[in-house]
């Protein structure tokens, strides 16, 4: 068993709020037991106001605990701060830690000197990121100048510069294009193989989970309602998968498919929509009961909606 | 491509700072590049910072017009009140008024990016940049000084130059633990910096004066709790070797220092609180 990366003991923090005269306590994390090993890629969602960001402040020394204790790093995260700093990479999506009026290359520098990298390691992470990340065309380009896809890109590079054993990543592809997007998942998975960087995202984006997180947190009102797959998220609340399709001929509705329900059909039944419980009958067997009521051309299975899930994960509790 | 990377790596590798200040130099270094690079608009920065220290100078010159004497002070001795106090507060605004920028940085969320850095927070906020203008301030200061020094009739010694050269350190310090003071506060009111200012400037402006005119309360506030009166007009004071007043006595010059320690301690004292207040820990 490798050494926990972070670990959380009943991790806890209220805000004291002030409504006119009156001060009132709000719990935004109520008390987080968590483990997380080194390599682990941790996608960590809820929605706004969950408590994730008072999480990620508490894990690196940002803020004061109310309750409970937390450890980043094998570190005490608000006395160890400054020895925290090294071992850790943040990158918020909506603030930035670059110099605006700066050339991309010259903010690589100076955080190369916050950090006290040698030359040669600056040198060494500065080409591989600069390589990877697709930046070279822009360094010299001063960073208010820059899109935000190109920008988002320079943040991460400047947030791993110092090769940060964790790296924590708030909401990281806010307002990114598709592209971007995949580029910036596809730098993280590379990152991680190469490095063995531990990755916690805190992201609304569902793509981001299932193409980066190998295990997901989900949090509602401050406190801790699913560890583990994404998969088995989906299967606590439910969640059905779907069987589309698409047959030779028009067909009446298949909705006599043993272990399924019809959810619709296009053109005039040659596309069909079936849900189905893979607890309960595997996708074979549907496509077996399918096919003896009409001929297949072709067929897709869809993945539950990940925000969907959690969707119901939250009407379920409330 | 090829040629890009090579590039890069000439600029990269020339006078990357090394060492313990490495992280403070790396960061002045950049601002002061950047500020450079706009020339038109450092000229123009420079010469209007002087231009505000010139009117200043002359408000008091103005003003010796219509009397001879202030507070026990004829103008020779407020030019040399003047010239210390400005020296001071300009260095000392050179160094530390960078402290002001702490509500922006507050307001946008940025400070948080300090605490993911391996460096004192205090020292990242005075480093994060640096307004190379305020030199023309402290030009001001040291010409009305050293004219100041040249007009009066002082009785050289050893002590006396002594005198002067702690006057002036403990003046940067106070000054500087004003600013500090100052952003400690901002942590609770983050609107609220015309508040503070009216004490960080509102005690320059005081500092340039005699404080035997002020009233006993405002001698209380600016002579002893924000000790403005040590910066400059008591060892001006000691210096000439004048009466002073009741409450603030001719030697009173020589504790400029303990003046200095005691901003310091509410300087601390108010940048823990408000660092304390921050991170929520009494919360």
């Amino acid at each position: 068993m490798s050494e926990p990366i972070i670990e959380t003991d009943g991790l806890g923090r209220d805000f004291s709020v002030r409504d006119g005269w009156r001060r009132t306590r709000l719990t935004a994390v109520d008390s987080l037991t968590v483990r997380v090993d080194a390599g682990e890629a941790v996608g960590y969602i809820g929605a706004n106001g969950a408590g994730k960001s008072t999480t990620i402040k508490m894990l690196t020394g940002i803020l004061v605990p109310t309750r409970g204790s937390a450890r980043t790093c094998g570190l005490r995260p608000v006395a160890d701060r400054r020895r925290l700093a090294r071992e850790v990479g943040v990158v918020f999506g909506q603030r930035s830690q670059l110099w605006w009026d700066l050339p991309v290359a010259d903010s690589f520098r100076i955080l190369a000197a916050i950090h006290a990298l040698s030359t040669d390691a600056e040198r060494a992470r500065t080409d591989e990121l600069v390589e990877r990340l697709e930046l070279a065309d822009f360094l010299r380009t001063p960073v208010r100048q820059l899109s935000l896809g190109q920008r988002m890109r320079v943040e991460v590079a400047a947030a791993l510069l110092h090769s940060p054993r964790l790296v924590i990543l708030d909401e990281p592809t806010i307002g990114l294009d598709v592209l971007s997007k995949q580029r910036l998942r596809e730098f993280l998975v590379a990152e991680r193989a190469a490095h063995g960087t531990t990755l916690l995202l805190t992201t609304h984006d569902m793509g981001d989970v299932e193409r980066l997180c190998d295990r997901i947190l989900l949090v509602d009102r401050g406190q801790l309602v699913y560890d583990g797959t994404l998969h088995g998220l989906s299967r606590t609340v439910g969640a059905e998968r779907v069987l589309v399709v698409d047959l030779a001929a028009s067909t009446p509705d298949l909705d006599q498919v043993p272990g399924t329900r019809h959810l619709g059909s296009e053109g005039g039944g040659l596309r069909q929509r079936l849900a189905f419980d893979p607890d309960q009958v595997t996708a074979a067997r549907v496509l077996a009961a399918v096919s003896e009521r009409a001929e297949v051309l072709d067929l897709a299975v869809e993945e539950p909606d990940v925000e969907d899930v959690v969707r119901r994960v939250y009407a379920a509790r409330r | 491509m090829v040629d890009r990377t090579a590039e890069r790596s000439r600029t990269l590798t020339d006078q990357l700072p090394r060492g313990r200040t490495a992280p403070y130099r790396a960061v002045l270094g950049a601002r002061m590049r950047a500020q450079r690079s706009y020339r038109g608009n450092f000229v123009l920065d420079l010469a209007s910072s002087l231009l505000v220290g010139l009117v200043e100078l002359a408000e008091v010159w103005v003003l010796f017009a219509a009397v001879d004497r202030l507070g026990g002070l004829d103008f020779t001795a407020i030019l040399l009140v003047f010239g210390l106090a400005d020296l001071a507060f300009s260095l000392a605004d050179l160094a530390f008024g960078h402290c002001d920028t702490l509500p922006t940085y507050l307001r946008a969320g940025t400070l948080d990016v300090f605490y993911l850095r391996p460096q004192p927070l205090l020292l990242q906020l005075i480093t994060s940049d640096i307004s190379l203008r305020r030199l023309a301030r402290a030009a001001v200061g040291l010409g009305a000084l050293t004219a100041g020094l040249v007009v009066n009739d002082i009785a050289w010694s050893p002590a006396a130059v002594l005198l002067l050269a702690l006057a002036t350190l403990s003046g940067v310090a106070t000054f500087a633990a004003m600013f500090v003071w100052a952003a400690g506060v901002q942590f609770f009111l983050v609107e609220g910096s015309e508040a503070t200012n009216a004490f960080v400037y509102g005690g320059r402006y005081a500092a340039s004066q005699p404080a035997s005119v002020w009233g006993r309360p405002l001698t209380v506030l600016f002579g002893f709790f924000f000790p403005m009166a040590f910066t400059a007009y008591l060892p001006v004071v000691t210096l000439l070797e004048l009466p002073g007043s009741e409450l603030l006595p001719g030697w009173a010059g020589w504790c400029a220092p303990a003046a200095a320690v005691w901003a310091w301690c509410l300087a601390a004292f108010s940048w823990r609180i408000g660092v304390r207040h921050y991170q929520g820990a009494g919360g």
